[in-house]
């Protein structure tokens, strides 16, 4: 159990000249589960890799409670991955495979054999000790990976994408028991992901990274809430937020004929910083009710409805300043528009983000 | 040079062309007509079958089955008859006449029974050459295998990878005689009072060594033989052993320096069991490579000064002494040395398969 700490860590892969991660700033607290989440090739994995140390470090540091790991070599730094491909041994049985980290530090006989039939227990491999890989399922599989990394016992687990080469419903599962797993275990935990649902419902934080810079780290909740620019603000979300860049009035941010009202603040921070007179404003999907023509809401001509069981999404598009701009609206089936209608879209408020129109972020 | 003194030659050149063309032609011709008109008959097969409808289709399967399959069956002989009939005139034939005149005697005229067998294990002569062939087949394949695995390693992911491997290919590209008299250059032999012409002995001479005539030294010449063996087979074992290192996935190599290995448990613990299957390739390739080897030894000692192996003795037996039975006796104990190798082979790669 231990914090990890980067500092301004940076990676700049030979014959590049855009580093892949750029002064990485992040403290992961005692046995948190930290996701990182982001586009590919944003530097998550990278990042990981930097602190697994199969990556190198060009610049900064990385700390493990207080010891600088930064130019350790991977065995010295008391670490376990579970890799995208799980990485097993394919010449050796389950057994084995769990065992191997141990008897590589002459762990006792009796101390590895109760620590991996420990870990198989937990992970409902015991039936499968003595097959090869190969006779294994991929949810199989996936569970040996973390089971390897279990008996080692680690200061901390690092997780490479581990669910993406498992089926929809399987990659449900696991995850709810990676979570569950980790809570019982209470290891610091640091998990990659490209999936921000993943990342949503895993992570204790979450730190959304974008050609290799960090954007924000924050509880789900609070990134999803106050999302901290454009970008996370659209990659957090599904389906997505609705973000326009529109004309900024006295009043706020106009949308034809519907404004969205800004505080006084945010239309003072929009002007700021040659704002040009425009405003970027965002809305979730769920933060906006269909209203009647007379209401005055957004005039949106309906596309696509998505019925989903429990609500559905309706994808329209609308005319703004003579362009015509996609907006979703998830509504309850009770108000379910057919495809062709005219609805009329209006914003909670107080529900709204506002960024600036040219920094992109949050005002 | 007179053109009609050469016209029977280009004459024959000719036919041998127009034999060619015909022969490839109508193969060609055979291929793309026959399986075409299988195709259309299995094709009027099923549009008859499901015109019968579904009751068909939901009857019994097994009778539809051998209607399909019975002119497919046809067809794979038909494309196997052509390998089969070489694999006979080239293969099957003469082995079987080679154990035949194995039991008749010099001439070929009159059984003997297994007098050709007991006179090749009682024989001094002939037991060293045995003695030499055992040499040959566990030196070479195991100082080769070592050398190729020890060099693809050392050069894996190293800066000037490709031209080192090439540096060691190379002997790949050269025929076995072509290695033979570069070697025995190397191996040259001048008396004291002349410059050496040979590399060894010019070394040998600057530390200060008396001129050797080192192809005519047993047990040394035989060594001497086989390092050239092992000098040509060492990039053959280099090159697929560094391929099957290659394909060794990236995760599994990080896995295990995440888990602690250092170089040597690297070495033993994750890249040899995970290049074993090509490891025993390699092996049992160059094992038979070297039970069969002639082109060496006839061209640097043609098996004098005791530097006999079974396939020189075998040749000089047949063909120079004119002692047939006695040839064909070593080539049939060759080819029975030969079979426990290829069995062990197609086992293991069977099991590969299985696990």
């Amino acid at each position: 159990m231990a914090t990890v700490t980067y500092s301004k860590a940076t990676r700049i892969y030979p014959g590049t000249e855009r580093p892949a991660v750029d002064h990485l700033d992040l403290e992961i607290g005692d046995g948190e589960f930290l996701v990182l989440v982001g586009p590919s090739g944003c530097g998550k994995s990278t990042s990981l890799r930097m602190l697994a140390g199969l990556e190198d470090v060009d610049d900064g540091s990385i700390y493990i409670d207080t010891r600088d790991v930064t130019h350790l070599p991977p065995k010295a730094r008391d670490i376990a991955m579970v890799f995208q491909n799980y990485a097993l041994y394919p010449h050796m049985t389950v057994y084995e495979n769990m065992a191997f980290a141990l008897k590589l530090r002459k762990t006792s006989k009796s101390e590895i054999d109760r620590r991996v039939k420990e870990a198989a227990a937990l992970l409902q491999l015991e039936d499968y000790l003595s097959r090869k890989p190969k006779a294994l399922s991929g949810g199989q599989r996936q569970r040996v990976a973390m089971g390897r990394a279990i008996v080692r016992e680690p200061q901390v687990f690092l997780m490479d994408e581990p669910l993406s080469n498992l089926d929809a419903k399987l990659r449900v599962q696991t995850r709810t028991q990676i979570a569950t797993l980790q809570a019982k275990l209470g290891v610091t935990t640091v998990y990659v992901t490209h999936d921000q649902v993943e990342a949503m419902t895993m992570g204790h934080r979450v730190a959304v990274m974008l050609d290799g810079v960090l954007q924000q780290v924050d509880t789900p909740r609070e990134l999803y809430d106050t999302p901290a620019n454009v970008f996370v603000a659209g990659f957090m979300g599904s389906p997505a937020m609705n973000i326009k860049t529109v004309p900024l009035t006295d009043g706020g941010a106009t949308f034809a004929e519907l404004t969205v009202p800004l505080t006084r603040e945010q239309i003072a921070a929009a002007q700021a910083e040659s704002g040009d007179g425009k405003v970027t404003v965002g809305f979730r999907p769920e933060d906006c009710d269909l209203v009647s023509e007379s209401e005055g809401g957004l005039a949106l001509v309906v596309e696509l409805v998505e019925d989903l069981g429990s609500d559905a999404n309706v994808y329209g598009h609308a005319a703004i300043d003579g362009t015509s701009e996609r907006f979703v609206v998830r509504t309850d089936r009770r108000h379910m528009p057919n495809m062709g209608d005219t609805v009329y879209v209006k914003p909670r408020t107080g529900r709204n983000h506002a960024f600036h129109a040219v920094t992109g972020n949050r005002i | 040079m007179e053109f009609a003194d050469e016209a029977p030659k280009l004459l024959m050149l000719l036919y041998g062309l127009i034999a060619f063309a015909v022969v490839v032609g109508g193969l060609l011709v055979l291929l793309d007509v026959v399986p075409n008109w299988f195709a259309r008959r299995r094709e009027a097969a099923l549009v008859a079958a499901s015109a019968e409808g579904s009751a068909v289709a939901a009857g019994p399967r097994p009778r539809r089955r051998s209607v399909v399959n019975r002119p497919e069956g046809v067809l794979a002989l038909f494309f196997l008859l052509p390998t089969l009939l070489l694999l006979a005139i080239g293969l099957v034939v003469p082995a079987v006449r080679t154990t035949v005149l194995s039991f008749m005697d010099g001439g070929s005229d009159n059984w003997v029974g297994l007098a050709n067998y007991k006179w090749m294990f009682a024989q001094d002569e002939i037991l060293g050459i045995l003695t030499n062939t055992l040499i040959w087949v566990v030196l070479v394949p195991l100082v080769a295998t070592t050398i190729g695995l020890v060099y693809a390693v050392l050069v894996d992911r190293a800066r000037f990878e490709s031209a080192a491997k090439a540096l060691i290919f190379m002997p790949m590209a050269i025929s076995f005689v072509g290695a033979s008299i570069i070697w025995k250059f190397v191996y040259a032999y001048r008396s004291g009072e002349y410059d050496q012409i040979g590399l060894l002995n010019q070394v040998w001479v600057m530390v200060g060594g008396e001129p050797q005539q080192w192809l005519n030294n047993p047990p040394l010449n035989t060594l001497l033989l086989i390092v050239i063996m092992i000098w040509i087979q060492a990039g053959f074992a280099m090159v697929v052993l560094s391929a099957a290192i290659k394909a060794i996935p990236n995760d599994v190599v990080e896995a295990a320096r995440l888990d602690g290995v250092n170089p040597w448990q690297m070495f033993w613990q994750i890249t040899l069991p995970s290049i074993r299957p090509a490891l025993i390739v390699v092996v049992v390739t160059v094992s038979i490579a070297t039970l069969k080897v002639f082109d060496i030894v006839r061209t640097t000692t043609n098996g004098n000064f005791d530097t006999g192996v079974i396939a020189n003795e075998m040749y000089n037996q047949a063909f120079r002494f004119g002692q047939t039975g006695q040839g064909s006796a070593l080539a049939v104990f060759l080819f029975v040395l030969v079979i426990p190798i290829v069995i062990y082979q197609v086992r293991s790669l069977r099991k590969q398969r299985e696990v």
